[in-house]
């Protein structure tokens, strides 16, 4: 008879929701490279057709391509805006919180915690990158990234101990995790880096590396 | 010996200690770990190497176990 899975705890707020996979991922991929050429393409078309139609809407023109740039944009931004710092810093309790999640953490992870705030943690289905209220996944051969946007329910939390949460959450249910966790931008690595603040690029970067490496 | 830790607002607090020797320090812990479920808390014991397990009733061998809150999406 085959192990059961580990099931986390919390799949029990989300009934209605397929369980994520490794399969799962590759089909959300695909739907969102296809949802993205939908909503991008006909801005540039348009901007194409009322140009050789009429030249004097050149303006109207401009603002469709800026529509078909912003927009694919904002997604992105959204996408980063999972692992930027949220809520209160804790700074008085912060550093015992920090000292708890090194001891779960390998050598390099830590060193990297400490760099860029971001625990990175690889697993079954890629690397992670946790932050204190989302958490990146690269598959293997970091082509791609799936952002998700999940937390701990305790808010007064210091933020190493929001990322120890997310971690233990991980490690005890990848699947379920994900699962748990709401999909809030699927794409290219290089889309979400430049919408990163400049001192977590480092983090996503060494996930990259880690993902290709696998 | 074993600790019993809780996540919170100060890092993190040792609810409980025991070795496998100390009944009465044990069920001590196991109280502590009730009353935590109670709360909403969730006991998770780190197996190492990126695996974790929950744990719904004190192991009296765990060398540490952490209560920690439930998660969701933001």
């Amino acid at each position: 008879m085959a192990a059961e899975a580990p099931a986390l705890a919390e799949l029990g707020q989300v009934p209605w929701r397929q369980r994520t996979d490794e399969r799962y991922l590759r089909r959300y991929a695909r739907t969102w490279t296809l949802w993205t050429i939908l909503y991008a393409i006909p801005f540039p078309a348009a901007a194409v057709v009322l140009l050789l139609l009429e030249p004097l809407s050149a303006p109207v023109a401009i603002a469709c391509l800026a529509h078909g740039w912003v927009i694919p944009e904002l997604y992105a931004y959204r996408g980063a805006s999972v692992l930027r710092p949220k809520g209160p810093r804790n700074e008085r309790s912060e550093p015992a919180a920090q000292g708890f999640l090194g001891d779960l953490l390998g050598h390099e992870s830590r060193e990297l915690h400490r760099e860029t705030g971001l625990a990175l943690e690889r697993s079954d289905m890629g690397v992670w990158l946790i932050g204190e209220a989302g958490a990146l996944l690269l598959p293997d051969g970091g082509r791609r990234v799936h952002c998700f946007c999940v937390r701990t329910t305790d808010s007064e939390l210091p933020p190493s101990d929001r990322i120890a949460h997310l971690l233990l959450a991980l490690r005890t249910d990848e699947g379920g995790f994900a699962t748990v966790a709401n999909h809030a931008f699927c794409g290219a690595p290089w889309r979400v880096r430049r919408r990163l603040p400049a001192g977590m690029r480092p983090g996503l970067d060494a996930a990259r590396a880690a993902a290709r490496a696998a | 010996m074993s600790r019993l830790i809780r996540m919170d607002a100060t890092g993190h607090s040792t609810l409980a200690e025991w070795t496998t020797e100390d009944a009465p320090a044990f069920e001590t812990a196991v109280r502590a770990f009730r009353a935590q479920l109670d709360l909403g808390y969730i006991g998770v014991l780190d197996l190492g190497k990126g695996k974790a397990e929950q744990v719904r009733e004190l192991p009296r061998d765990a060398g540490l176990v952490i209560m920690r809150r439930p998660i969701a999406g933001g």
